[in-house]
């Protein structure tokens, strides 16, 4: 009689989960080894909220640093106060260090985790998901119509594509990216904010929310701004952001509207150019024109020591899906009266397509995690410090 | 011609330039570091002490004039101008408009330094925030400013300035060629001489072991104060002020760099344990009395130690109770294990813990106030803060003198001016390290150096200019330049 000897591994008690200590890869030990520095000097707690953030630490385990990368706006006011700045030997450059380690974050939360390898060749994952998307809503509409130049058709959208197929479309696409979005922001919160410290405090909900929607801390923490290609302050890139942020904004608010239109009041596109989905449309185009042309001037003349130079393509090419949706979409309702209004029409809801699949794979996602980490701050700075440091 | 020729590139200097250059002078400013390390000891700063009467948007209460005053005394142990300190301190009050007017910002004390909430203002993002915002209001005011340029000789005739030389010198690679730089007058600026080692070892000699101790010093300050214009000074005649070993000196991290090691490199837990030399032997009270009152004495306390070593040993109790070191301390389960670790003779470092932890008396601890733990029965005894040092892990932490600014400088007077044999120089003016030892004779209290270094800046900026035929309206400028 042969007794079955019990599988070993079913008796070796599993390591409690909390207790392991996660190694830091080479970007996190930087991040580890300059927040040393930095919290040895702390200067620079006025700047934003890295630093406040940090001297409630004294050691920075990988939690800590996802987090502390993600509260980071890339500013740059540290970097050009830092008296440990390269040609220092401690060669302090906070800013790049937690770019580097933020770009991870967005890959190693990512869900379905294989898909967060996109972010590694952003610029070439979105050109290819741009020329898919704009051969699809090419191909359909040669389909539909048998011509990309049927001639006029006032207006009417959807004699080039049926109402029903784009709200299948866009509505799969989107919901899927928004799915995906929120498994990955799930899972960033839980491993960042310990079960005890999720629950917002009185007020901090309001105060992250606040920080999210004024961008609180491109204010350089005097009010005069951010730096961008020196050690000048500027407010121009909260500037653009704003326009940028609410114009893409006011552009989801036109969709929704426009639903709302064709679902619940039955009033069909076109709608005049005084309605409320064209209003609000007309002037989110403006922002996200305005907005991504003005951030993508500011990127260009960055100092190269900020930030990741890795990143470069994700930021430009996000920019630039932004500033073709909206570019297509004006001309598309200045021309939507005329001959080429069927091949505008596929050009843009392309890029809107490409937009739509790239969320949850590129520079979208630093809304999220940076608001995530903001929360966090919020819960964080109205619990007791940890530490009574006597010092001076 | 210039007008004025400012010669530095940090507070002092800056502040010189500045109110030069809205006098109404053309003004140039020499500094010999390159951009990159620009800003001389200032980029390591970050307060200036502020005397006020009332609270004063990120100064809280009053510190009032008189209390700025003794708090001076007591530091420098009456080594100090009583003149000369209280305009410092008077001016110290009403300073900061001007400087946020060219960019400063301001803050409350930092985390870890609530002790300065009353009495200093801090620069947000530090010294080196407040140079760049000094610089850029600089170069659109018009000043000419130049990089990458020492002086190494003045020129003068009967005490007064007439050009400045500056030597051939490589830069990136380029070879520039040596300058005759002449103005109508002339603000030195350039820092005292901590870099210069060679000067250093001098100063301080040989000490009865036989040692130089000042080859053991580190410099918390920047590298490119060699002195170099301090000494041709000298030479030309110029009055002096000042021992050659005073300096603000305090007790860094022995494995701090050579140079620039700045605030980062400070060993924070003196008071909350004890520290012994390299026989393992205490030397001093730790508990003297709050660290940022008695941080500024450490420095020359290790200096006095063989080897200039020394080593502040604290236990598990001590931790998260004072600002976190940049670098690690060793670690050891055992006090015995700790004395193998940092190279301490074991049996004498045991016995030197076993009295003291014998000697700490029941009380109180609380670090925040001048509590009622110490010693009784142990030389030297801890007076505060003395709880036994016997919960492990255990920590250590090597000390070494770091020399931030040294004091020797040219004697001056409340217009700033370069004295020759006892006569004040009509166009020669001298403003921040380079003239600090006339307040600051010994000892040290934190962000008095901006003070000095703001206030003497903007005389002889002003004096400066009023010296080359531009005068600031008396009361854009607070004082008569008529008696210049």
């Amino acid at each position: 009689m042969t007794v079955q000897m019990p599988d070993p591994h079913v008796f070796e008690p599993a390591p409690p989960q909390a207790e392991l200590i996660p190694l830091l890869n080479l970007d996190e030990q930087e991040v580890d080894r300059q927040m040393r520095i930095c919290n040895a000097c702390r200067y620079c707690e006025g700047f934003c909220a890295v630093f406040p953030a940090m001297t409630r630490r004294l050691d920075f385990g990988k939690a800590d640093i996802h987090y502390l990368a993600n509260l980071c706006h890339n500013c740059g006011a540290c970097l050009h106060a830092c008296q440990y700045a390269a040609p220092h030997a401690f060669a302090v450059n906070v800013p790049q260090a937690m770019a580097k380690v933020r770009g991870q974050t967005y890959a190693e939360y990512a869900w379905p985790a294989r898909f967060g390898q996109l972010y590694r060749r952003n610029g070439t994952f979105v050109a290819v998901a741009l020329a898919l998307a704009l051969s699809l809503f090419l191909l359909l509409a040669l389909q539909v119509n048998g011509t990309l130049l049927p001639g006029r058709l006032a207006g009417d959208f959807y004699a080039v594509f049926p109402h029903n197929t784009l709200a299948l479309l866009f509505g799969g696409v989107f919901s899927a990216a928004v799915v995906a979005l929120a498994v990955a922001l799930r899972r960033f919160w839980r491993t960042v904010s310990p079960t005890q410290a999720r629950q917002p405090a009185n007020g901090a909900l309001p105060e992250a929310a606040s920080a999210v929607l004024t961008l609180k801390y491109l204010d350089g923490g005097h009010g005069q701004g951010c730096n961008n290609a020196d050690d000048r302050y500027t407010l121009w890139r909260r500037r653009y952001h704003h326009l940028t942020f609410y114009g893409f904004m006011l552009c989801f608010a036109a969709t929704v509207v426009a639903t709302g239109y064709h679902y619940l009041l039955g009033l069909h596109a076109p709608y005049p150019l005084l309605s409320l989905p064209v209003v609000l449309g007309t002037l989110g185009g403006i922002g996200l024109i305005v907005g991504p042309a003005g951030l993508l001037a500011l990127n260009l003349r960055r100092a190269p020591e900020h930030g990741d130079a890795a990143q470069r393509p994700m930021d430009r090419a996000f920019i630039l899906l932004l500033l073709l949706v909206s570019t297509t979409g004006m001309a598309l309702l200045a021309l939507r009266d005329t001959g080429v209004m069927a091949i505008l029409l596929a050009v843009h809801l392309g890029t809107v397509m490409a937009l739509f699949v790239t969320l949850p794979y590129g520079k979208f996602a630093h809304g999220l995690f940076r608001s995530a980490a903001l929360l966090k701050f919020a819960i964080e700075k109205r619990r007791p410090d940890p530490h009574s440091l006597g010092g001076d | 011609m210039i007008d004025v020729l400012v010669i530095g590139g940090g507070n002092a200097a800056l502040c010189a330039a500045l109110m030069a250059r809205e006098a109404g002078a053309s003004v140039m400013l020499v500094e010999a570091a390159p951009r990159a390390w620009r800003g001389g000891n200032s980029q390591h700063t970050r307060n200036l002490r502020c005397m006020h009467d009332a609270p004063q948007d990120v100064l809280v209460e009053a510190y009032p004039e008189e209390e700025f005053w003794q708090d001076l005394l007591k530091v420098t142990d009456g080594q100090t101008n009583e003149a000369l300190a209280r305009l410092v301190i008077r001016a110290s009050s009403d300073c900061r408009g001007w400087m946020r007017r060219h960019g400063v910002h301001f803050q409350p004390s930092l985390s870890g330094a609530l002790h300065t909430a009353r009495t200093n203002a801090f620069f947000m993002g530090g010294g080196k925030a407040l140079v760049n915002a000094y610089y850029r209001s600089a170069e659109r005011l018009g000043v000419q400013v130049r990089y990458d340029s020492p002086v190494c000789d003045l020129e003068l005739r009967d005490g007064r300035f007439i050009a400045a030389h500056l030597a051939a010198r490589d830069v990136d690679g380029r070879r520039l060629p040596a300058e005759r730089i002449e103005a109508r007058s002339c603000v030195l600026a350039a820092g005292g001489f901590e870099s210069n080692r060679q000067w250093l070892r001098e100063a301080w000699g040989q000490n009865d072991r036989g040692e130089w101790p000042a080859d053991n010093f580190l410099v918390r300050g920047t590298r490119f104060n060699d002195g170099a214009l301090l000494r041709r000074m000298i030479d030309l005649g110029a009055d002096t002020i000042g021992d050659p070993t005073q300096a603000h000196m305090v007790a860094i991290d022995a494995r701090a760099p050579l140079y620039d090691g700045g605030i980062c490199t400070r060993i924070d837990c003196v008071s909350l344990g004890v520290v012994v030399n390299r026989d393992g032997q205490r030397f001093y009270d730790e508990g003297e009395d709050f660290w940022p009152k008695r941080y500024a004495i450490w420095g020359r306390l290790v200096a006095q130690q063989p080897g200039q070593v020394g080593f502040s040993i604290i236990d598990q109790k001590a931790l998260g109770r004072f600002m976190p070191p940049v670098f690690p301390g060793t670690r050891a389960d055992s006090l015995e294990a700790l004395a193998v670790a940092l190279g301490l003779p074991v049996p004498a470092f045991l016995e030197t813990l076993r009295a003291y932890n014998q000697a700490c008396r029941p009380g109180t601890f609380d670090h925040t106030r001048l509590d009622d733990c110490r010693t009784d029965g142990v030389q030297p005894v801890k007076s505060h803060w003395a709880l036994p040092i016997d919960k492990p892990p255990f920590f250590g932490y090597p000390l070494r003198p770091g020399v931030t600014f040294t004091y020797l400088g040219l004697r001056t007077d409340a217009t700033a001016a370069v004295h020759f044999a006892g006569r004040p120089s009509p166009n020669l003016f001298v403003a921040g390290e380079m003239m600090a030892g006339n307040v600051l004779g010994k000892g040290y209290t934190a962000g008095v150096g901006m003070s000095i270094g703001t206030a003497f800046g903007r005389i002889a900026g002003t004096q400066a200019a009023a010296a080359a035929g531009h005068c600031i309206s008396p009361l854009e400028a607070q004082y008569d330049c008529a008696n210049a």
